[in-house]
């Protein structure tokens, strides 16, 4: 059992909705990224999806790009990605890390010495947007042979004759991307999402989070009402490039979180 | 000929791989689309229908087959080896990469799409897809980097006059893998009524191999001429590589020709070095995923792309078609590398010796040309291809050797 796995069981036990968070690993530096990291816990947050910076983001919005641009530009790697997951994780046992990003900084590293060094970190999950299930080998098998949950995205275009493939070898979560689009971009709505999550929930045991066009507490509640949970990027980290300490960032997260917790 | 387990004709597997490279590293949302891409690309490479509308096209729209040119004063002046040049530049739009829009057209067409959308770098991919769009009638939308929107101006205004829609990319740097990361940012958010029309042989499975399909008609016209004109298969054949696709065009058909020997050329820029100012990923890059497929590509210790430095907009882009990947290291094509100085002189050259204005994209292969003939015997044949014209190139030549345009003398600027 992972932290992720522990943590959606607690929340259950509760009869409470997830809460999640993403923010980019060192934006806008690495001091005040861990500090943020750290105080997300505090703030309500369940699971924290730690984004490992990326020069091509191909399914993100500008916001997200700027962060990951931000962060490449204080001197980011993969290294400190996982130094900064390490330093949070000794004051932390418990709130899962998810790492999201695209594949090549780990295909550079080398898969193998990857996970070892990922899950020594600290790190419970991954989520790496460009690999579906037809790269399977490439990835995800070996992480979840290593012990970290490798969490697939489903998306309004993942089919009923599709989604058995997607499911397949998909732990922790299953995300589904409640629109078709890049980050930041439309707005998710809860009628369309809520049929779509009915289809993927009898489909899996496993709990349904839904992200991307989710950015203010309202929508935190009512997106999370259909599902198991919600995740905010965007929102988040749009506060962060516009300068904001990481105390008022914390409020708003929490504001969030305790929409989503409400529903 | 055409041994199964001996062919280096037979890749993709059903993966979309050409050895380890290739794949289809795309989002969740991409992925179907993909699927039934390949799954309609399938069904039209079996129907002569289709194979016919191409043909007719190809005929009547954009003048092929172009024709096999034996270069004699180049030949002559360089003193060795018989050059000829495939006439590539002769089509309509004035490049090779207008024979891959039409496939790609026509099979969109057969999906149902309404809107096209295309990434391009020196503008000769993005003309050639709102000329073909404009013909059918159908909305047209170009990704370009905005620091390539302003050296190749007249290609902007061409598409603008055309009826497509430029959108200028400022997301990263602003160049051509930026301009191709925004086209499939588009492609996420618009995939029901879209279509991604790809200019080189690079992008996820089965985008490489169906462009290499669609670029094949330039080595099968060029092994038929050859034989027309020599009675035997050229020794050498040689063509310039940005993403690869003109080149792996000329080089398919002739990939179990063991005994002819094949050369892509990257964009060497200012030379390979570690400062990364060129765009040679075979020569100065290694193995990565990028754009839906694994290739080789110019990237950081960290696995971070590097933005490649070129002369050349066409050449612009850090990595390169799989199968190029492939053909490296199973060694069946060798990839060298030419600098813009070495581009430039060949420009010159091509100009003088041949009355040819050609593109800077295909200079990069003339300058390897030029290297090579004088030491190879005068019965040894070499086919080149001339991908592209140079009007797009001509204020960028200038620029580059110092004249000033507007100067009614001529003169070299002071
Ligand atoms: C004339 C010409 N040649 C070559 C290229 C490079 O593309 P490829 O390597 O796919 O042929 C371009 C791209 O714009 C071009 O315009």
């Amino acid at each position: 059992m992972t932290r992720i796995d522990a943590k959606f069981a607690a929340l259950k036990a509760e009869g409470k909705k997830a809460f999640v968070a993403y923010v980019m690993a060192g934006d806008p530096d690495f001091d005040r990224s861990l500090e943020l990291v750290r105080g997300l816990p505090g703030a309500g947050v369940d699971v924290i999806e730690l984004g490992l910076p990326f020069t091509d983001p191909m399914a993100d919005g500008p916001t997200i790009q700027l962060a990951g641009q931000r962060a490449l530009e204080t001197g980011m790697t993969l290294d400190r990605t996982l130094e900064l997951a390490r330093l949070f994780r000794q004051g932390d046992d418990e709130t899962p890390i998810v790492m999201m990003g695209y594949y090549n900084p780990i295909y550079s590293r080398g898969v193998d010495r990857f996970l070892e060094q990922a899950k020594a970190a600290g790190i419970d999950g991954l989520i790496i947007v460009d690999l579906p299930p037809e790269e399977d080998d490439e990835l995800c098998l070996p992480a979840q042979k290593a012990g970290l949950n490798f969490i697939r995205l489903a998306t309004p275009t993942t089919d009923d004759k599709r989604l058995p493939k997607v499911l397949q070898n998909t732990s922790g979560f299953v995300y589904y991307v409640s629109i078709t689009g890049i980050t930041g971009a439309a707005e998710a709505e809860a009628t369309d999402v809520g049929p779509e999550v009915a289809r993927i929930k009898a489909a899996t045991d496993l709990p349904v989070i839904v992200g991307f066009g989710i950015n203010t507490p309202e929508k935190s509640r009512t997106i999370a009402s259909v599902a198991d949970g919600a995740v905010v990027g965007s929102a988040i980290v749009g506060r962060i490039g516009s300068g904001a300490p990481v105390a008022e960032v914390l409020d708003f997260v929490k504001s969030l979180a305790d929409a989503a917790h409400s529903a | 000929m055409n041994d199964l387990f001996n062919s280096f004709m037979s890749g993709p597997d059903e993966q979309g791989r050409f050895g380890i490279f290739g794949g289809r590293f795309v989002s969740e949302t991409l992925m179907p689309l993909i699927l039934s891409l390949e799954e309609e690309y399938d069904r039209a490479k079996d129907d002569p229908s289709f194979w016919a509308e191409m043909e007719d096209l190809w005929t009547h729209y954009v003048g092929r087959p172009s024709p096999l040119y034996y270069a004699e004063r180049l030949t002559q002046h360089l003193g060795g080896a018989k050059v000829y040049l495939k006439r590539d530049e002769l089509n309509h739009t004035g490049a090779h990469k207008i024979n891959n829009v039409l496939g790609q057209i026509i099979l969109a067409r057969r999906m149902g799409k309404t809107r096209i959308i295309a990434e391009t770098g020196a503008g000769q991919h993005g003309v050639a897809t709102a000329t073909v769009c404009a013909k059918f009638g159908l909305k047209c939308v170009v990704y370009m980097g905005a620091h390539d929107v302003e050296r190749q101006a007249p290609n902007v205004f061409r598409m603008r006059l055309l009826g497509a829609e430029v959108i200028p990319v400022t997301s990263g740097r602003g160049t051509l893998k930026d301009a191709m990361n925004d086209a499939l940012r588009d492609w996420v958010t618009n995939v029901r009524d879209t279509f991604y029309c790809i200019g080189t042989v690079a992008g996820p499975h089965p985008y490489p191999a169906m462009v290499r399909d669609f670029q094949s008609i330039i080595g099968k016209e060029a092994k038929e001429q050859m034989m027309a004109a020599e009675g035997r298969l050229p020794d050498t054949i040689i063509a310039a590589i940005g993403g690869g696709s003109n080149a792996m065009g000329l080089f398919h058909p002739f990939l179990d020709d063991k005994e002819v020997r094949i050369i892509g050329v990257e964009a060497g820029g200012k030379g390979v070095n570690e400062k990364m100012e060129h765009c040679a990923s075979l020569t100065g890059g290694r193995p990565g995923v990028l754009h839906g497929n694994r290739t080789y590509l110019l990237q950081d210790d960290d696995g971070q792309i590097l933005e490649g430095y070129s002369i050349s907009a066409g050449l612009d882009y850090p990595g390169i078609g799989p199968e190029h990947s492939w053909l490296h290291e199973v060694g069946r094509a060798e990839y060298v590398a030419i600098t813009d100085a070495e581009a430039l002189e060949a420009f010159q050259l091509c100009c003088a010796t041949e009355g040819i204005i050609p593109a800077l994209e295909p200079c990069h292969a003339l300058a390897h040309v030029m290297k090579i003939v004088p030491d190879l015997p005068a019965d040894h044949i070499i086919c080149m291809n001339m991908c592209g014209r140079g009007d797009k190139d001509v204020q960028t030549v200038a620029k580059h050797l110092g004249f000033d345009m507007s100067d009614t003398e001529g003169r070299r600027a002071g």
